[in-house]
């Protein structure tokens, strides 16, 4: 079903690759100045109308950040998801992406969200440099993956004394295998 | 003749939309409605600013309760996701639960066994029904019933106490776990089950009496935070406060999972999707839980394994790959978004809340010319539980 | 206090965080067309440091302070994480803890106890230390679950404190996450029986020691955008 979808949308705009990962969801890797085209088409011509999340992941390795817009077509009951791409590198130095919160105003939040969380800026977007969930923040955006949250915690919040934590395969080895076999 | 509001006063609006408050002109209060507050669902706030008692603009600010799960769960293996993600929502965690569940089996390959869906079933619509009668109780609160509270607080501590006879545990029960879930029912459940809908079922109907019929609650809520369904989709509004404006938005039916389509249910529509008309619904969604309870109950299997066999989990590695796991919780869609790297650690979990868009987004618009009085109703109809928007 | 208020006002805030409009020093023109100038941070606080409150000239009127003190307990209404979840429970006939003497109020003005239920954010913290200090003396605080008292299932969590007493003085802990009701009720027994006794010092430890909690508390919240003690 959603294949026909993509094949229909690969006419018109120049996409990346389908992932189809259950008959009513598939992802869709596509250039970044297609997204707000797509977007449209999606939202106008095929009923996508319901925009569920935005959210990002940080592929540190490949020095990319994936910007992840998932909609919903409520007729046809179907997921489905648009991945951009943005390079990580030009993003810490703070380049801009587009703002879609003209097209779905609750995608304000979500942007508003990505800035404090993944440092990623979307400069038209209203009220993004407000604080949102943070307050004071210093450090680099607590969800990237080089921020290490437990040093964090330990420098900053005085640890009681007496608790520890072990990586749990190693514990169990030692615990099953006393003499290191 | 109908009551005329003076907004002479009332500021003016920039070119760019946004309104020209100047606070040092004496006219305007700012007003901050929580974090410690009577009159808010949890710990979260609405900063208002207010022209006589009728707001003109109103902001929510959330945060207060964020403990960075998506980053935690980043530096947990799997199976040691599986306790945390409950604590995402106090309500309600058993969604959590089952859709971090969901999303592991299914980048893992895992298969379910059948009785562990009908259970998982089960528990799903008793912390349903445990959610509506918490935001009924508070509903009434709002607007100063008390009574329903306490009443609507006592039968929700009797399901509680199904809850512990399942799981072991009142509010946080870990037994949906990636696999099944953690055992089958104890014996003689189902008569105390029963026991316990006949109860419920006997607090709704006097509820329905004293809440619904009330002339003081009707006069307050009918009409009160109209949300045009035209505007349901743009703003992300789903569950029962989009069935509320007509749009029959579940997706229970729409994109049916664990043993819905089996059953035997018709989402419940309003049609003026007002603040009345929202607790109607969720009155009669409630209704709807304690009849699909009983069909569980009566066609479930009653033997068979209830946990599919796990990999060693302490070396559990999941391969490449992504995918959105949804479902049908008491305020509207939740879902979770798992991306895994073939690590043992998850790499990105993002949750969606339905309250992130009810209580930002729309809450800022239906709030503005609402009265003082009115915004704690508004907010609860809306029905947000903060952990959610900000996990 | 280490600080005065005025270098507050001029260090701290400036240079760290940006004041919010409505807390910045201006002028206001009243509805009569009076002009007056409005300063909030220094207007609507109190400046004074808390003192130490003395216990009573007999040791009779004490006792029977505390004990009336122990049969009162008033809590707080701010549910500051998740554990406000069995509040709710214990407010109704099922547990019923009213037979004890134990209220909800809504104003910090009307409390004596704070019950810290869960987690605390760094954001709800401060919002924590204001209303505690609101809170008229003699004041009582519970931790209520694991997460306050070594941090629990947070304990790498980079927006929750670990130990609850590094910044407020702690009467009480009960554990579990998430305690039932009757842990709570006993919890509260406990700490009646500590009041009776009259070691509930709580207020009087935070104004000894005013210095190391609030060292404590602004190595934490990096935006102290309000005064030392805004009673």
């Amino acid at each position: 079903m959603l294949r026909e979808l993509y094949e229909q949308l690969k006419g018109r705009f120049p996409l990346g690759e389908l992932s189809e990962k259950r008959p009513d969801l598939a992802f869709i890797t596509l250039p970044r100045e297609q997204l707000r085209p797509v977007l449209l088409h999606l939202r106008d011509q095929e009923g996508f109308t319901h925009l569920v999340l935005l959210t990002a992941v940080d592929w540190i390795e490949d020095d990319r950040f994936q910007l992840t817009y998932l909609l919903h077509d409520r007729q046809g009951a179907r997921d489905i998801g648009l991945r951009v791409m943005l390079s990580r590198q030009a993003v810490i130095e703070g380049a801009p992406m587009e703002s879609i919160h003209d097209l779905w105003p609750t995608a304000a939040t979500y942007q508003r969200e990505l800035r404090e969380m993944f440092g990623i800026d979307f400069p038209d977007s209203p009220g993004v440099n407000e604080d949102f969930i943070l307050e004071g923040w210093r450090e680099i955006p607590p969800y990237r993956r080089d921020f290490d949250t437990l040093k964090y915690s330990n420098e900053t919040f005085a640890p009681r004394p007496g608790r520890e934590s072990q990586d749990p395969a190693q514990h169990m080895k030692a615990q099953l295998y006393p003499d290191g076999a | 003749m109908a009551y005329q509001a003076d907004r002479s006063q009332y500021p003016s609006r920039r070119p760019d939309g946004s309104l020209d408050i100047d606070l040092s002109s004496g006219k305007y209060l700012k007003l901050w409605q929580g974090p410690q507050h009577p009159g808010i669902t949890g710990n979260m706030s609405v900063e208002l600013t207010v022209c006589g008692d009728e707001v003109v603009e109103g902001k929510t600010h959330v945060g207060y309760l964020h403990r960075g799960f998506e980053k935690l769960m980043e530096r947990r293996t799997f199976i040691q996701c599986f306790p945390i993600v409950c604590r995402i929502c106090v309500p309600e965690p058993d969604f959590n639960e089952y859709c971090y569940a969901a999303a592991v089996e299914e980048l893992a390959g895992l298969e379910v066994p059948e009785r562990a869906d009908w259970i998982r079933t089960l528990i799903l619509e008793m912390g349903r029904i445990n959610s509506y009668l918490m935001y009924l109780g508070g509903q009434a609160g709002a607007l100063g019933q008390g009574v329903i509270g306490q009443w609507t607080t006592y039968v929700r501590d009797l399901m509680l106490d199904r809850f512990e006879e399942l799981s072991g545990a009142r509010i946080y029960h870990m037994f949906i776990m990636p696999g099944g879930v953690r055992d089958g029912l104890p014996d003689g459940f189902d008569q105390r089950m029963e026991e316990t809908l006949r109860e419920i079922e006997s607090t709704l109907a006097d509820v329905k009496d004293v809440m619904f019929q009330n002339a003081v609650f009707k006069k307050r809520t009918v009409g009160l935070g109209y949300i045009d369904p035209a505007i349901v989709d743009q703003y992300g509004v789903t569950g029962p406060t989009a069935r509320a404006a007509g749009v029959a938005k579940d997706v229970r039916r729409d994109q049916p999972y664990l043993v819905y389509p089996e059953l035997d249910f018709e989402p419940v529509v309003g049609q003026d999707s007002d603040v009345f008309t929202r607790a109607d619904v969720r009155r009669r969604d409630l209704l709807m839980s304690v009849d699909l309870i009983r069909q569980i109950l009566a066609r479930m299997p009653r033997s068979g394994a209830v946990m599919a066999p796990l990999p060693n989990v302490l070396h559990w590695k999941i391969p490449f790959g992504e995918t959105y796991i949804c479902g049908e919780c008491s305020r509207g869609e939740y879902g979770y978004y798992l991306v895994t790297d073939g690590s043992g650690y998850p790499r990105r979990v993002n949750v969606r809340g339905p309250s992130y868009t009810h209580a930002m987004a729309l809450l800022e618009r239906l709030i503005v010319n609402c009265n003082i009085s009115d915004v704690a109703a508004l907010m609860v109809s809306l029905h947000t539980y903060p952990p959610e928007i900000e996990r | 206090m280490t600080q005065t208020n005025e270098d507050l006002l001029d260090d701290d805030l400036i240079e760290h965080a940006p004041v919010k409009e409505e807390l910045r020093r201006r002028l206001v023109k009243g509805p009569d067309g009076v002009e007056f100038e409005v300063e909030p941070l220094r207007d609507y606080y109190c400046e004074a440091p808390p003192t130490v409150m003395p216990a009573a000239y007999s040791k009779i009127i004490e006792g029977l302070f505390n004990w009336a003190r122990a049969e009162s307990l008033w809590i707080l209404g701010f549910g500051t994480g998740c554990g406000a979840i069995e509040m709710r429970p214990l407010m109704t006939p099922r547990f019923d803890a009213y037979r004890y003497g134990i209220q909800w109020r809504p104003t910090p003005r009307q409390s004596n106890l704070f019950v810290i239920s869960g987690y605390l954010s760094v954001k709800t913290l401060k919002r924590v230390i204001r209303s505690y200090e609101q809170m008229p003396n003699p004041k009582y605080v519970v931790g209520l679950g694991s997460c306050t008292i070594n941090g629990g299932m947070y304990f790498d969590s980079y927006n929750t404190i670990t130990r609850l007493d590094e910044y407020l003085p702690v009467d009480v802990y009960i554990t579990g996450c998430m305690p039932r009701p009757e842990a709570l009720l006993a919890g509260f027994e406990e700490l009646k029986r500590i009041v009776r006794a009259g070691k509930g010092e709580g207020a009087n430890q935070y104004a000894e020691r005013f210095d190391w909690y609030k060292a404590n508390q602004k190595r934490v919240i990096h935006d102290w955008d309000m005064p030392d003690y805004n009673w």
